[in-house]
């Protein structure tokens, strides 16, 4: 449950924020969490940022994915 | 160091099966879309569980909201899946084709511009969700109390994960090894409630993400403790989950709601599961200022086993009716009607 | 239309009187060429060929306005394209209004001058038409209805819904951008993004494909129902499988997101600028040349699973897809 993604805060005017998703920007909520600043990485959850993230790293998932198919791989044998 | 693979952790073995829950709409559609039961195959069981908000709200509820889309002067604001959710009214979707003005909001705080834009209607906001959504509808209420907006109306439907979690680790008939926990409930609520269910019922707990390599790599965690034969509670989703969670929107959520029994459609009555409103905020309660009486509901969907569904039980293809009678063009229960219910992801994906 | 007195459209102007024919008469002015300046009750056609290509469409979209088109950009475009669809030269447009009372003639006259601008585009002439103006809430602003009437020049092009084993499957462009600016201009779901409709005329794309290629075998633009129930259609009436490839997929950055964040599934979203070319093996390079940049090719026509359409993902499992349902809704859970 809970659709939220992440997205980068470039304004903030009082409690609410404008969230950069990549490309797509909505006004966001803050009053649901503490010390927002300009820069971070918030989770948005209908129009409400629920919390902070750390950017994902794209390398890590990739190599997970072929150590998943080589584990699969290896039940075969 | 591959220290984040099956093989340090050894290989499932042929003969092992080991059968996970994941109890959020949004982890089934994922599993389903891309494919990780079909890569997972045999030794890995994943089952979908009460996760879907839509799925699990009662017939009752569902009259509910119906009921209210015929008020004089109401304007009722929904996510989106509440439109097409069957009940023995009929749907949201139908009496919208009939002329109630039911509008469809991407976020709480649309609905309460709504409210302040036309002062002489009753703008209902349907709360459904679990405790990443209370939170919100929470502090849209008290921004409503300090404007003094006296149009704006909350019909709360809110449910509680864990008590679910519990009622499902407790029953004997239900095989599960461990949960793929919700990634965005756990957001707002830390890792520590889950703890219950690792220590007392000893299922292993994985807090996970939502794209495709989080999944794997909740599944790997999980395996893993069941190769050493523990059970704890994992963070996978350290990106976001934090073990404290997000204190101030669990204290908005503890301000402005209490603690209810609730009903689950499917799994019946669950002790403290639900969410209503404190006395101090009843002048936002919908059914307060309606006057809607209590709705028995004695509509009974014939063949559909939605339930047993819910608690893992049965797949979808499992029951009589999915795929002939029940489709997500003419669902019969919520479990086809919601993108995210079981049913109805099966549908679309396998 | 400035000459014309009322701000806006009244029902006198629908009641064949002298309003009407002072309405008839402005919008002739924006369309005027020989067949329609003879103003019959219908258009005379000098067509020598055989092969004619004819359709209709009627376009009720809300808002009238919207990024990247309007109600009467579609029209045209909508038409046009259909008539593409089959491997024809459009030629010739009716262009038939039912006009809710109140309307205000500067909108009107934005329609009605995107509808000739895209028209003039296309090459098409608009040779005949109507109106009609019904009472307050009977149509909702406006509706539009356009036919069209084209012409399949060379024997060689045989365009049908049946597609051939071992067909490449082309895309001439990222997909789900009109479904999305339709829906953030009528649903102001607060969202600022550069997102525009990819609405436009296909025709002289698809020339291009017909000159370069003998071996097309089907065409078709994915609009209501995106390009999952466009496909799904195709292996049908073809009884072949098909077979796509995610990572193959074009779809700009902005439209993932969007999708992300409402809970939507691109490949169910309408297109109005794109089209699928099922073309043999052997000519797909070259179609895709002629294409431009933007195309790709997402997938082939099989043998096997007949009827059915599977998606391979980025994780190398395949799901099947299926025709849309009904309409996606934005959600949160």
């Amino acid at each position: 449950m809970c659709l939220a993604v992440p997205g980068k805060i470039k304004k903030i005017e009082k409690d609410k924020a404008l969230v950069d998703f990549g490309g797509v920007l909505r006004e966001v909520s803050l009053g649901l969490i503490e010390k927002a600043r300009i820069g971070d990485y918030v989770l948005v959850h209908a129009g409400f940022a629920i919390g902070k993230v750390e950017k994902k790293s794209a390398q890590e998932t990739l190599k997970l994915i072929e150590e998943l198919k080589e584990v699969l791989k290896e039940d075969e044998k | 160091m591959r220290s984040n693979s099956l093989t340090s952790a050894g290989t499932v073995k042929e003969t092992e099966v080991f059968t996970f829950m994941e109890v959020c709409g949004t982890h089934t559609v994922a599993i389903s879309r891309w494919g990780l039961r079909k890569i997972l195959r045999e030794n890995i069981r994943l089952i979908s569980g009460p996760g879907c908000p839509v799925c699990v709200t009662s017939q009752a509820d569902i009259d509910k909201t119906i009921l209210l889309a015929r008020k004089k002067n109401a304007i009722i604001t929904t996510f989106g899946d509440m439109l097409r959710v069957p009940s023995r009214l009929g749907s949201l979707e139908r009496e919208k084709a009939q002329g109630r003005d039911i509008r469809v909001v991407y976020s709480p705080l649309d609905a309460l511009k709504m409210a302040e834009d036309n002062p002489h209607k009753k703008i209902v906001f349907l709360g459904v969700g679990f405790e990443t959504t209370s939170p919100l509808i929470a502090s849209v209420i008290l921004t409503a109390k300090r404007k003094k907006i006296k149009n704006f109306f909350v019909l709360p439907l809110f449910k509680l994960i864990f008590p679910a979690l519990e009622f499902l680790s407790k029953a004997k008939d239900l095989n599960i090894d461990g949960f793929i926990c919700p990634g965005h409930v756990s957001v707002i609520t830390g890792s520590k409630p889950y703890e219950v269910i690792s220590k007392k019922y000893k299922k292993p707990c994985v807090i996970t993400g939502f794209e495709a390599e989080d999944i794997i790599e909740g599944i790997i965690k999980l395996v893993r403790q069941k190769k050493k034969k523990v059970s704890r509670v994992e963070i996978a989703y350290k990106r976001a989950v934090k073990s404290g969670g997000n204190t101030k929107a669990k204290e908005l959520i503890k301000k402005v709601f209490k603690v209810n029994d609730s009903f689950w459609r499917g799994l019946g009555l669950i002790k403290k599961s639900g969410l209503v409103l404190r006395e101090e905020f009843k002048g936002f309660s919908a059914e307060e200022e309606f006057k809607l009486r209590e709705v028995k509901s004695s509509y009974e969907l014939k063949g559909c086993i939605c339930g047993e569904i819910l608690k893992g039980k049965f797949k979808p293809s499992d029951c009589k009716l999915f795929g002939k009678v029940c489709t997500p063009q003419k669902p019969v229960g919520p479990c086809m009607v919601s993108s995210e219910g079981a049913c109805s992801a099966y549908y679309k994906y396998e | 239309m400035s000459k014309l007195k009322d701000n806006f459209i009244t029902l006198s102007y629908g009641s064949g009187g002298k309003l009407t024919s002072e309405l008839i008469e402005s919008l002739r002015k924006k369309f005027s060429n020989k067949i329609l300046d003879e103003l019959c009750d219908s258009a005379e056609l000098n067509l020598k060929e055989e092969r004619i290509a004819f359709t209709t469409d009627s376009f009720v979209v809300k808002p009238l306005f919207f990024p990247g088109g309007d109600i009467g950009k579609l029209a045209v475009c909508g038409t046009v394209n259909d008539l593409a669809m089959k491997g024809a030269v459009p030629l010739y447009l009716s262009l038939s209004l039912i006009i809710e009372e109140g309307l205000s003639f500067s909108v009107l006259e934005r329609v009605i001058d995107s509808v000739s601008f895209w028209a003039k585009k296309a090459k098409v002439k608009i040779v005949c038409g109507d109106t009609k103006v019904v009472g307050k809430r009977e149509a909702d602003e406006l509706f539009i209805n356009t036919a069209g009437v084209g012409v399949i020049f060379s024997q060689d092009i045989r365009i049908s819904s049946k597609a051939k084993p071992g067909d490449l499957i082309i895309i001439n462009g990222p997909i789900a951008e009109h479904g999305l600016a339709v829906l953030s201009a009528r649903q102001n779901l607060g969202f600022i993004s550069k997102i525009k409709s990819d609405c436009k005329n296909l025709n002289l794309q698809v020339q291009k494909c017909l000159e370069v290629s003998k071996k097309i075998s089907v065409l078709r633009d994915p609009t209501r129902g995106g390009l999952a129930t466009a496909l799904s259609e195709i292996a049908e009436s073809s009884d072949l499988g098909i077979e796509v490839y995610e990572e193959a997929i074009p779809i700009k950055k902005e439209v993932k997101k969007m999708c992300d964040i409402l809970g939507f599934d691109p490949l169910y979203i309408a297109n109005e600028g794109k089209f699928i070319c099922f073309v043999g093996k052997k000519d797909a390079y070259k179609v895709k040349k002629a294409l431009g940049k933007e195309a790709r090719i997402i997938g082939k026509v099989v043998s096997s699973h007949p009827k059915k359409v599977y998606l391979k993902t980025i994780l190398g499992s395949a799901r099947i897809l299926l025709p849309l349902e009904s309409e996606q809704l934005p959600r949160i859970c």
